[in-house]
């Protein structure tokens, strides 16, 4: 890899002005992605700004809600008693990713700006818009079986790779952000963004802007919830289709429902209208199918994922039926 | 007393285990060398074409680089000069020629190496060489080629084979013909591939590999560079899996050598992970049909199997797909065709069970398929066609116990529970589906030589040039020695994997007990004679075939004190040591008159979930009718191994080209999937353990190749019993079955 300067960030406001001031600094946390991404000459940073040692690695009660520090592990937030009492969704959708090995390191943070794991984003000898502005996309007539079914655009059908994300933007998380203008509040649903004609851009951070924590409000999704992640191997592999999926209940009525769906778009997918089609139904395997059906608008297959177009609305029911409690 | 588990049969725990994991094993890449310097390899952006031009200026110029070595400046290969490349050395040399010419054969080919004092610089400096192609259309794609399939021209066993009549499975009552895929495979052992190459004088040449073979890769150093065998040393005593990528010398071995002299410093080379999809071999994308046809009771009248095999457009690879079709069932009418389909990509190279792994795939799938065609139970189909003697060859079998096999494994997995009707039993809301097939390849044994050294302490010294890619080798050996004389195993020591000492064969096609442990085996009795004839009058004229070898000694077993210790009878003769080394080799008309098989069973039972289509093996039985198990301990974890590696087949494992490029898109550990822990079910190992009296003299047979040949396709038997889906293309992944 090329050679890189590094250095440690003692506070948040020395790592954003050192990121400001050059202009291919970049921040490190736990480097489980960015390290992949410098030795394989996708990203080749001159400088790394270590601020995995910063303060924002608690999980604190905030009124009703939590506040996860940006630094706190993956294991950690997975692990953590309020988070697994109030919030289990996302311990779920924390576990079904990656490995141990890499929870152990990897933060909420990183986790949250993990670049997609399309193969001709990583290979440099190949076209890719996301990581060459402009050089074409080599996936959309390439092997395209773990790409998207919604939010494409011509330039881009790369997927977001994250487990921990699906959860969260189903769970109407916020993120924290401390730049160079001070600080701000991302709904979670808007910190990804879609590919449209830039798609070298993830998310809408602006440069040096530094996420800090993410918020969860209170939730009455303590009990009917589940994480389907659908994948090639049982671990330590990305997911074909995932599916979080997020019930209350009043007896056998669903009083509200969280759905959201991964590996099928740009950015974590939340299903609002799939959401709303529940509310009020009876816990049935009609409704989930209903819903199902209405999730699945606007989704479009390429030479080697159609089957996602199967796959997705069959998980979507599948994973609404154990968070109802209709299967094991 | 002698310890059951250090003599043949025993469960004695590996001789190097506490070296592998307390970091003591010291591998290729870990030697320390003075002076010693890096290479990281520049691939080939192109699949076909010429290098117009490379520019290395800017490596040169990267800090701490020593050389960039290209086409245009690499010192002169012998062999390549003479154009010989893939013709010494039995096919395993270096077969492309790379650094020699311009031309680009495959993508991902190295086309520059660049030396550095440290491995990050030489990386970064790498990836300052930038190169202009001439760039020709290329083909990688096997089933857009199958019509320029070849008739191998290296291999005399794999030309067309007819028995009886031709495609008689046509006119049979009950028949069937279908197409079987397998994609590419690639090894993937955990250490990954290299060599360490150093000079010591202009014609001596000293390696530090990972090979499967100290002799062959010493002979193929030798025959490319034109030296003396006695001039090139190879050292490779510990190899972190090979499965077979090993057992030939890779084109970028030769350029580290060359490397080392251009620089006049050792080079060490390890590839990356990228690297072991592109530049070392993989078992080969294979597209297979198989014909087959019976009476409606059952009696196979006819099988026909073809096979088109991926290969390079530089040399050509074969393997015995087709062979197991020829013998393993009774059946009067059978053809097969082997095509090689030469493409723009990397040779192939043998990958456990080579050949049959890929070919059971095809005859144990179809089987089965017949099986459900006559409502006929798949082990009943089997034992009806049992073959009494090997029917291509119309020899006996050496030994044959596959029949016990399918029993013992239809008792351990359950067999009885399993329902003929397919999608027809459902537990946790899975569907659930039992399977089975039957393995086979040929039990070799090739010549070989050990020395057997009795010390004056009484420790004994065993070497030969073996290789222990992981099977146990070592251990094996030792408990042979062992056996033999009658020495605790601590006493014993077994050198290998050093090119200096006595010949040993490549460990490849299951064949080092037989071969090393026989040689072993006989130079360790010739030993014991000759102590037992300079014992003197101490065992009191006892008679020599009654004698007892225990604990050192050599004892009367009527008359305990007439007994004698190994290095009392050295001492009495004044002799420090006493040294046989002995060639050891199965008798050509031996190997005439019988049919020298392994056999293996496996048994699954799967889960299916409905709405997902995600399989996961719940239970898997492997047996092995392998002979005699000389560590039933190591022969477990090298079936489970197998077992393993039949999982990753079935299920996860496919290296993807795109065509367009010529380019692997998941030449990574992320994305090519070899299974995980959470992948693995309880596998339940048995032995038939019935001493084959023809192959050598423990009467073992290989087990290293058996472990995975038929796993696959019990797999997709399984699937097929869950869910009335049959996928002819592996892997089996959720989208093929939703």
């Amino acid at each position: 890899m090329k050679a890189f300067q590094y250095v440690r960030s003692t506070t948040a406001k020395s790592a954003i002005e050192a990121v400001v001031k050059d202009p291919s600094a970049m921040f490190l946390a736990g480097g489980t992605n960015l390290v992949d991404l410098m030795k394989r000459g996708v990203t080749e940073p001159d400088k790394l700004i270590d601020i995995s040692r910063l303060p924002y690695n608690k999980i604190e009660k905030e009124g009703s809600g939590v506040r996860i520090g940006a630094m706190a592990l993956n294991s950690q937030v997975a692990d953590d008693k309020l988070i697994q009492e109030k919030w289990p969704l996302l311990s779920l959708a924390l576990n079904a990713g990656a490995s141990a090995q890499l929870r152990n390191k990897a933060t909420v943070g990183g986790n949250m700006l993990q670049r997609t794991r399309c193969g001709y984003f990583y290979d440099t000898a190949m076209d890719c818009n996301k990581r060459e502005p402009g050089s074409g996309c080599g996936a959309k007539e390439g092997y395209n079986r773990m790409h998207a079914i919604f939010g494409t655009s011509e330039h881009c059908i790369a997927v977001h790779p994250s487990d921990m994300c699906i959860a969260l933007v189903a769970l109407d998380a916020t993120v924290r952000v401390q730049g160079p203008k001070g600080e701000r509040t991302i709904p979670f649903a808007d910190f990804h963004r879609l590919p449209g004609d830039h798609p070298e851009k993830d998310n809408t951070l602006e440069k040096g802007e530094l996420i800090t924590a993410v918020t969860i409000p209170d939730s009455p999704y303590t009990k009917n919830v589940h994480y389907l992640k659908v994948r090639d191997r049982s671990s330590y592999a990305f997911a074909l289709v995932s599916v979080a999926a997020a019930l209350e209940l009043d007896g056998k009525t669903i009083k509200s429902a969280r759905l959201a769906m991964g590996g099928v778009a740009h950015k974590p997918w939340r299903l609002l209208e799939a959401e709303k089609s529940l509310v009020g139904q009876s816990v049935s395997e009609a409704a989930f199918q209903k819903a199902a059906e209405v999730a699945m608008t606007g989704a479009k297959g390429y030479e080697y994922n159609a089957f996602k177009l199967k796959l997705a609305p069959n998980s979507i029911v599948e994973a609404l039926k154990i968070a109802a409690g209709l299967t094991a | 007393m002698k310890n059951k588990d250090e003599m043949i049969g025993g469960r004695m725990s590996r001789v190097d285990a506490v070296l592998k994991v307390t970091g003591g094993a010291t591998y290729f890449a870990e030697y320390e060398v003075p002076n010693l310097v890096y290479g990281v390899l520049v691939p080939s952006t192109i699949t076909k074409g010429r290098i117009k031009n490379i520019d290395t200026k800017k490596a040169e110029n990267a800090p701490g680089v020593l050389a960039v070595l290209t086409h245009l400046n690499a010192p002169k290969v012998p062999a390549y000069e003479a154009k010989e490349a893939s013709k010494t050395s039995s096919g395993r040399g270096p077969g492309l020629m790379a650094f020699h010419n311009a031309d680009v054969h495959f993508n991902g080919q190295p086309i520059a190496l660049v030396v550095a004092d440290t491995f990050e610089r030489a990386t970064y400096a790498a990836s300052l060489v930038k190169a202009d192609y001439q760039e020709e259309k290329h083909q990688t794609e096997l089933k857009a080629n199958l019509a320029k399939g070849n008739v191998p021209s290296t291999n005399k066993s794999l030309q067309d084979y007819q028995r009886g009549e031709k495609d008689a499975y046509k006119t049979a009552p009950v028949n069937l013909e279908e197409e079987y895929v397998l994609p590419t495979e690639v090894h993937n052992p955990m250490e990954l591939h290299g060599i360490l190459a150093q000079w010591d004088g202009p014609d001596r040449i000293t390696v530090y590999a990972k090979t499967q073979g100290v002799k062959m890769t010493q002979q193929v150093i030798a025959d490319t560079f034109k030296l003396p065998k006695e001039n090139v040393q190879v050292h490779s005593q510990f190899v972190g899996g090979a499965f077979g990528m090993s057992l030939r010398v890779w084109p970028h071995e030769i350029a580290t050598i060359l490397a080392a002299k251009k620089v006049n410093r050792p080079v060490k080379l390890v590839i990356t992970r990228n690297e072991m999809f592109t530049i070392a071999g993989y078992r080969p994308h294979t597209h297979q049909k198989v014909g087959i046809g019976a009476t409606k009771e059952g009696k196979i009248l006819g099988i026909s199997h073809w096979a088109h095999v991926q290969n390079s457009n530089y040399e050509e690879f074969t393997e015995a797909t087709v062979a197991m079709t020829k013998f393993m069932y009774q059946i009067p009418n059978v053809n097969t065709t082997y095509r090689v389909v030469p493409l723009d990509i990397c040779s192939p190279v043998p990958m456990r069970g080579p050949g049959e792994a890929t070919g059971a795939f095809a005859l144990e799938s179809a089987i089965d398929e017949l099986s459900y065609a006559l409502n006929m139970d798949p082990i009943e189909l089997r034992l009806l066609n049992y073959p009494e003697k090997d029917p291509e060859r119309d020899l006996p079998w050496s030994s044959n116990y596959v029949r016990d096999a399918y029993q013992m494994g239809a008792d351990k997995i359950g067999w009885s529970s399993r329902s003929n009707t397919p999608k027809s039993k459902m537990e946790d809301g899975m569907w659930v589906g039992y399977g089975m097939a039957t393995g086979t390849f040929g039990a070799h044994r090739r010549p070989a030589t050990a020395r057997a050294c009795m010390n004056g302490d009484g420790t004994l010294l065993v070497q030969s040039a073996a290789s222990d890619i992981g099977p146990g080798t070592g251990t094996a050996i030792v408990q042979i020695a062992a056996e033999v004389m009658g020495i605790p195993a601590a006493k014993i020591r077994f050198d290998l994997g050093e090119s200096n000492l006595p010949d040993a064969p490549i460990q490849g096609g299951s064949a080092t007990v037989a071969s090393v442990g026989s040689a072993v085996h006989d130079a360790c009795l010739e030993l014991r004679q000759k102590l037992v004839e300079l014992s003197g009058n101490a065992l009191k004229n006892a008679k020599v075939e009654t004698l007892v070898y225990e604990d050192g000694k050599i004892s009367s077993p009527k008359d305990r004190s007439a007994s004698i210790s190994y290095a009392e009878v050295l001492k009495r003769n004044n002799l420090p040591k006493l040294e046989v080394t002995k060639e050891s080799k199965l008798e050509e008309e031996q190997q005439k008159k019988f049919a020298m098989y392994s056999f293996s069973v496996h048994f699954v039972k799967v889960h299916v979930h409905p709405a997902t289509g995600v399989v996961k093996v719940k239970h898997a039985v492997a047996l092995a009718d392998a002979g005699t198990i000389v560590n039933r301990k190591t022969a477990s974890s090298q079936m489970m191994g197998g077992a393993v590696g039949g999982i990753g087949m079935a299920l996860t494992e496919e290296a993807i080209i795109d065509h367009r490029f010529g380019r692997y898109v998941n030449n990574n550990f992320a994305d090519y999937h070899v299974p995980v822990n959470a992948d693995v079910p309880d596998i339940d190992v048995l032995f038939v353990d019935k001493k084959d009296p023809y192959t050598n003299p423990m009467g073992s047979k290989g087990l290293g190749e058996i472990a995975i040949i038929g796993m696959a396709p019990a797999i997709a038997n399984a699937v097929y019993n869950a869910t009335g889906k049959r996928v002819r293309e592996l892997p089996i992944t959720p989208d093929k079955l939703i």
